[in-house]
């Protein structure tokens, strides 16, 4: 879906996609990411992480499974951001807000990115906007995964299904429900105390590191620039 | 007489109402014990300082359950806190109450918000529209806020308003290094208290918080300063504590007899001059502003009315 908005954006020749699967990565998954840079003519590279991978899985043989998919998004980040540097292009990021607000995603791995254009939509929205921009349904319909193991689903992972959660999300983020109101709104309390607990434990993995206040101004607390300071 | 209060130079847990107030009713236990009449804690110190988008959940009104334990509480010994308060219509002030036999006795709301530099608080809070003294079971006594402090004329009106004691609470974020021994904060505030105690002729008790927050340090340091410029006592930079002072009524007296400086004080030469200078400053506007009988004194505000 990000593809499609950046095609449509910047135009198909000042996008490159990046393909980088893992040896147990799905044949589906490389499929799709190849089918869509055709249909939208932009730049398609692929680059196998197996190599990288599997000789520091050789190094600590019993990585638990989160583990071994953090290392690998972080592995994919690095790649990324090499080729940023070759390719003078920025690296755009694909986590969506409900993603973010749940802290389902790779601290300096698949979170890192310089531009986010899709940060502020729910799945569920994105699941909408892909149909509009013509998304293949195939891709629409397929159970989200980060595809780190055979048989990853995200909903199979958090154990809730993304339109339950985005729609608690909803009202608890956007129209600030208390948590009183969400349960007199019909909402399970288990469930919202769950979410909000994850959300707010979270938090560090959506701010910049801390950095321990001495002077008189400290980077972005009271040395606030934008980013397009001076441009 | 003599009176025996306490500093709570406490470490709260920002955004965490239950633990705070457990804190809270652990100090105030102590404080008894210890004979202490008074206990103050720092400028929202039932709270935590960066609160962001928390203000609205932590928020109390002035007739909610923690507040009325906290009223209970105050038969046994005078109470003043820093809190976010509520009202009615769904503003949040930095407020502080002087609780005492049960009774909130005065809310004073900080007038002066900082929002420059590391301060956002006026993107939270409303600011407060009065000053003013209040009488308790020691005499005068006024509640000033952290910036508030920083206007001189805050602390020139609660004293023209018959205070004799300054509780000055305080988060003060410990920060700039290089120059002198401390930090330029405590620096800052160190003179500030010495100079308005002495010049006064008031206790200027100043309690401020320790631990921190996002990489941001409060400094501790809370000072009981007696009408001659002198420190009484001193808690210790950086860490908690809970300090016991004893102030003497005589004290102040006996400062405001051999300098009467607020005997002195031309009120209506201020007031004239300062009206002057209101009706002359331009501001954005080419032409000076109109007279106008009813622009001073500034109509009180019903809400800061308690």
């Amino acid at each position: 879906m990000v593809a499609f908005l950046l095609a449509k954006a910047l135009g198909p020749s000042n996008v490159w996609a990046l393909s980088m699967p893992y040896s147990a990565s799905s044949a589906d998954s490389r499929e799709d990411a190849q089918k869509i840079s055709h249909i939208l003519g932009i730049q398609f590279l692929s680059i196998e992480i197996t190599p990288m991978i599997d000789s520091y899985f050789e190094l600590f043989p019993n990585l638990s499974n989160l583990r071994r998919g953090n290392k690998m998004a972080r592995e994919r980040m690095s790649i990324l951001y090499d080729h940023s540097h070759d390719l003078k292009a920025l690296v755009i990021g694909t986590s969506n807000k409900t993603e973010l607000l749940l802290g389902y995603g790779t601290q300096y791995g698949d979170m890192a990115s310089g531009i986010n254009p899709i940060g502020d939509l729910y799945k569920t929205q994105v699941w909408q906007l892909a149909e509009h921009l013509g998304v293949p349904e195939e891709v629409v319909k397929k159970s989200p995964s980060a595809d780190l193991w055979a048989g990853q689903t995200d909903e199979g992972e958090l154990g809730f299904t993304y339109r339950d959660v985005d729609r608690l999300l909803y009202y608890m983020v956007d129209e600030r429900y208390s948590l009183e109101e969400l349960k007199e709104a019909g909402f399970d309390p288990d469930f919202v105390a769950k979410i909000y607990k994850r959300m707010r434990d979270s938090q560090y993995k959506r701010r910049l590191p801390l950095i321990a206040k001495i002077s008189q101004r400290t980077i972005d607390r009271d040395f606030r620039y934008a980013r397009d300071w001076g441009k | 007489m003599k009176h025996q209060i306490a500093l709570a130079q406490v470490y709260p847990k920002l955004g965490d109402l239950d633990a705070n107030f457990q804190m809270f009713r652990e100090k105030i236990r102590i404080a008894i014990n210890q004979k202490a009449e008074l206990i103050v804690f720092p400028e929202l110190g039932l709270t935590g300082y960066f609160l962001r988008d928390m203000v609205s959940s932590v928020a109390l009104k002035t007739r909610s359950k923690m507040f009325k334990e906290l009223l209970n509480l105050s038969q046994k010994i005078s109470i003043c806190f820093g809190f976010v308060e509520e009202t009615d219509s769904v503003e949040f002030f930095n407020s502080a109450a002087y609780l005492e036999k049960g009774e909130l006795v005065h809310l004073h709301r900080k007038v002066y918000l900082p929002t420059y530099g590391m301060f956002d608080e006026q993107r939270y809070f409303s600011c407060g529209k009065a000053i003013r003294s209040f009488q308790t079971r020691f005499g005068k006594i006024a509640i000033l806020i952290c910036e508030d402090l920083w206007h001189p004329t805050s602390v020139q009106i609660a004293v023209q308003d018959g205070a004799q004691w300054i509780l000055s609470l305080s988060s003060s974020p410990g920060r700039g290094v290089g120059k002198g021994d401390h930090l330029y904060s405590t620096q800052m505030w160190e003179a500030m208290n010495r100079f308005y105690a002495g010049l006064y002729g008031v206790y200027q008790v100043y309690v401020n918080r320790a631990g921190v927050e996002e990489g941001v340090n409060f400094w501790g340091g809370s000072e009981v300063i007696n009408p001659k410029g002198q420190v009484m006592a001193k808690a210790p930079y950086f860490e908690e504590d809970l300090l016991k002072v004893e102030l003497d009524e005589g004290e102040v007296r006996r400062s405001r007899v051999m300098s009467p400086l607020i005997r002195d004080e031309n009120l209506d030469l201020v007031i004239y001059e300062l009206t002057r200078i209101r009706n002359e400053s331009t501001g954005s506007q080419s032409k000076p502003r109109r007279k106008s009988s009813r622009s001073i004194p500034q109509r009180r505000n019903s809400k800061n009315r308690i």
